[in-house]
């Protein structure tokens, strides 16, 4: 490797506004201006446009597609690239079409800084606010405003004054953005683009050359908390290899081998051992912004999703959070229905808890009261997942606090995450996770055990109502499981009443009986034992406190429903009128397909 | 982190994104500096393995240079490397150096972008989709060899750049293509920060682009950076002539350039004659909307 090549720095710009204010013509007048056009090529243009009778528009060096000419705007986002002293550029130039929002958001998605352009004949208009209302979500920090065609407002400082009061004033309302510049331009004529013009003398601010010369690029996030989402585990054995890399890039933060990091939200706790790279140098830390891989000190089992950080600044573990969205999909998100959330690299089942408020976000003081998010509208909601996920709140940390939902195969809006809501689980989330990060291990890894044992620790729960015959196939199982030499151990609920309850009073509150039992439960899975136990002492309703208790731990919920009327979410579901032996094989089956144990033998 | 750095680690992420999504998926290779970038990238992402086919379309025009280093690279990268070819066109001489002698106006004539659809955005189709011969070259032995595998490929990753031309300034990372390979250039997926399009319906795939903010120059920067091989045909050797681009021997002319090695063609990028002069000027079937329509029909 060779370190003697050093790139010129580069910055993604976008440009954005309402439809015609002139994206396009700002944009080919800065390449124009810059020298950055390909040789010929302003020539070519301008001789197509004799010929065709057209009058001349820099816009046109931008209309690379067909499809584009023929409609007369800007479909999708172009990149185009110029370069100044400072820094090389590329221009994203967004479609200011309504229609073409979701193209808009993908150019501005990339953007480190935005330019907004304003008409200063028609002046603010729905998209100059819609914009920049999504500027802000995106999280683009850097942005300058231009008011154009300035000739056509006779190179007014009144007309200019007013425009940049309003939108402002617009902006301060939004609260996310506040533009560094406003900048009065003519860019048809060139004007305050990279030089000034007599008629605009009264304007004393930077051009907007010198302006976007200005802007800094945004420095690696390293001294924040350390955020590490799992992109996936990785074993490749070509040539000997045996390295397991736990890969993913760095959000924030600051990695160091020999770390003692969690992961979210599963809770376990490892040391980094080393940081693996290939064609570079050994490395003992590393930081934000690096597509990394490391191994760890323990063979731990942990999927993508999961957010490495350091214990002391771990991330958010829940279900519920409050969020501000943007859909784009024809069709509606709406209540009472599954999509999927991609938030960092976790992909979970979600749905809409509860909306607080849909607006227009050209009109942000708008509550259209409706009880659906329709496209292009923006919405104040809670969201909640199926399972819990790691997060952040996007003051805290911008990569993992912001996410996609998916409507089928498709990516239908996205939003970011402004506060968490308890669920019903909180506290014992809370517990579990604090016991989880303060646990002392012994001389035994899981990973050791789950060797010697040749099967993973799980929980299998009979789920039912009373007299099904619950404990009868608990033993059964128990039994089965015990001949084929596996750790298998029924706990009864009863046992944990009669002794490590006893101290309760009998009207105790049901709470506390789930969360003792639960414990327990814990104890034995860390053992790497197979529990199976009943609902039978502590309730249906609790089982999923139990699972809170036990956190990623492998779980099957049974439910025995001998009058086929249950809706009880289950993993199997029997009626009891199988025989023992047939009910002990089925449980063993999905056992095996879990992966929580290879097969009897 | 320089500017190399931040584009070298985002197309990995985007590589271990497309890896971890599609379950059938391979990378085209053209054996040209970015697409071999790519490949290089691949090993860094997957930490000097390469989990996944190397596909290249072999027109049986490319220049013998090209197939000579591509077997030599798949050899010590141990790569799982597969080429197709539009057999049928090349036996029946349906290409344009074949019916270059016809007179123009001959219903047999075929012009140069009809002669691309055929050799290769053709070929390229029939391959991922399995309906055409896949030769896999057996690593033992040197030879290729008819590859059993006709499961199509859902995920295809590809090096185009946004600075080539204009249809792929408007690419997105991830881009979806229908059950005939086509691009739907004005209804594309939205593509919020780092979360791409990663779910499709069955029978269409997604093109994967990790080089779409990289720059000519930054493709050769980071060649001279990572010493990284490449075809001696970019080189100038003592002709005062060297390739710029690489694509089929009758429809490609070199440049006037005397760029012996890797940083004299970063010299001659940033400050000599090319600075403003389209890479793909030598590359004759582009034309006006030639490359666009193309693309539309699944050209890479």
């Amino acid at each position: 490797m060779s370190d003697s090549v050093v790139s010129r720095e580069q910055m993604n710009i976008v440009i954005v506004g309402h439809v015609d204010h002139g994206k396009s013509t700002v944009v080919g007048r800065l390449l124009a201006d810059t020298g950055s056009l390909p040789q010929g090529k302003l020539d070519a243009v301008r001789a197509e446009c004799v010929r065709t009778g057209k009058v001349f528009e820099y816009a046109f060096l931008l209309d690379a597609l067909s499809d584009e000419q023929d409609q007369g705007i800007t479909i999708d986002t172009a990149r185009c690239f110029f370069k100044t002293e400072r820094r090389d550029y590329i221009i994203i130039d967004a479609p200011g079409h309504i229609e073409f929002l979701k193209n808009m958001i993908s150019g501005a998605a990339r953007a480190e800084a935005a330019v907004l352009v304003i008409d200063a004949k028609e002046g603010v208009r729905e998209n100059s606010r819609r914009h920049g209302y999504i500027l802000g979500m995106l999280g683009i920090k850097q942005v300058v405003v231009v008011v154009n065609k300035m000739d056509l407002a006779k190179y007014g400082q009144a007309h200019f004054d007013a425009i940049e009061k309003e939108y402002r004033e617009f902006l301060a309302g939004i609260g996310t953005v506040v533009p560094k510049q406003f900048i009065p331009i003519a860019a048809l004529h060139g004007a305050n683009l990279t030089t000034r013009i007599p008629e605009m003398a009264w304007y004393t601010g930077p051009t907007l050359l010198e302006c976007l010369d200005g802007f800094r690029k945004a420095p690696p996030k390293n001294d924040q908390p350390l955020r590490l989402p799992l992109q996936a585990v990785y074993k490749f054995t070509g040539d000997g290899d045996d390295r397991r890399i736990f890969a993913g890039r760095i959000e924030a933060g600051v990695l160091k081998v020999g770390d003692d990091v969690v992961f979210s939200p599963s809770n376990k706790r490892v040391k980094v051992r080393t940081i693996e790279g290939f064609n570079t140098e050994a490395r003992t830390e590393i930081g934000a912004g690096w597509s990394t891989g490391v191994t760890l000190s323990e063979e731990i089992y942990v999927t993508r999703g999961e957010l490495i950080s350091h214990a002391e600044h771990a991330p958010m573990v829940g279900t519920r959070f409050r969020v501000n969205l943007i859909w784009l999909s024809k069709k509606p998100f709406v209540t009472g229905r599954d999509y999927k959330i991609k938030l960092h690299t976790q992909a979970v089942p979600v749905r809409i808890h509860e909306i607080k408020k849909v607006i227009d976000a050209s009109e942000l003081d708008s509550d259209l009261h409706k009880d659906h998010v329709g496209r292009h509208d923006v919405a104040d909601l809670i969201l909640e997942t199926r399972i819990p996920v790691a997060y952040d709140l996007i003051s805290e940390s911008a990569a993992t606090g912001r996410f996609v939902i998916v409507d089928g195969y498709d990516v239908a809006g996205g939003g970011i995450i402004t506060g968490s809501v308890a669920d019903e689980q909180e506290g014992l989330r809370v517990e579990a996770r604090l016991r989880d990060f303060a646990w002392v291990h012994g001389s035994v890894t899981s990973a050791e055990r789950v060797n010697a044992n040749g099967h993973r620790a799980g929980l299998v729960m009979f789920v039912g109502k009373d007299g099904v015959g619950k404990r009868k196939y608990a033993r059964a199982l128990e039994r089965a499981l015990f001949d084929a030499r596996k750790q298998s151990y029924m706990l009864d609920g009863n046992n944990v009443l009669v002794g490590l309850d006893h101290d309760l009073a009998v009207d105790a509150a049901q709470a506390e009986l789930v969360r003792r039992f639960g414990e327990v439960v814990n104890l034995l899975l860390t053992a790497g034992l197979i529990v199976i136990s009943t609902t039978n002492a502590i309730g249906l309703a609790d089982h999923g406190s139990v699972q809170t208790l036990i956190g990623d731990a492998p779980s099957l919920v049974i439910d025995v429903d001998p009058a086929g009327a249950s809706t009880t979410a289950c993993d199997l579901r029997i009626r009891g009128s199988e025989s023992e032996a047939e009910i002990v094989t089925r449980v063993v089956d999905l056992l095996v397909k879990r992966g929580m144990i290879p097969g009897l033998v | 982190m320089d500017h190399l750095d931040l584009l070298e680690q985002q197309s990995v992420y985007i590589l271990r994104e497309a890896y971890k999504h599609f379950d059938q998926m391979c990378m085209l290779w053209s054996i040209g500096k970015d697409s071999t970038v790519l490949l290089w990238l691949a090993r860094k992402a997957f930490f000097g393995h390469v989990p996944f086919p190397l596909v290249h379309v072999d027109t049986s025009y490319k220049l013998p240079e090209m197939i000579a280093y591509r077997d030599r690279l798949a050899m010590e990268y141990q790569l799982t490397m597969i080429v197709g070819q539009d057999e049928e066109s090349l036996a029946a001489g349906r290409t344009f150096p074949a019916t270059s002698h016809l007179p123009v106006g001959h219903p047999d004539k075929l012009d140069r972008v009809q002669c691309c659809s055929r050799l290769k955005a053709g070929a390229l189709k029939a391959t991922l989709q399995g309906t055409g011969v896949r030769k896999r070259l057996n690593l033992k032995t040197g030879a290729y060899e008819i590859d059993p595998n006709r499961t199509p490929w859902n995920g295809v990753i590809v090096g185009a750049r946004s600075d080539e031309e204009g249809s792929r300034s408007k690419e997105r990372y991830f881009s979806p293509r229908d059950k005939n390979n086509a691009w739907d250039v004005g209804d594309q997926p939205p593509e919020f920060w780092n979360q791409f399009k990663t779910d499709y319906a069955p029978g269409t795939h997604v093109r994967i682009h990790p080089l779409l903010d990289w720059t000519e120059l930054h493709i050769w920067e980071y060649i001279a950076r990572e010493n990284i091989p490449t075809v001696s045909l970019y080189y100038d050797q003592g002709e005062g002539t060297r390739y710029r681009s690489l694509g089929c021997g009758p429809c490609q002319s070199p440049i006037k350039s005397t760029s012996k090695n890797v940083s004299d063609i970063i010299a001659e990028l940033k400050s000599g004659h090319l600075r403003n002069i389209a890479e793909r000027s030598g590359r004759l079937q582009d034309g006006k909307h030639g490359l666009e329509e193309l693309r539309k029909d699944g050209y890479m």
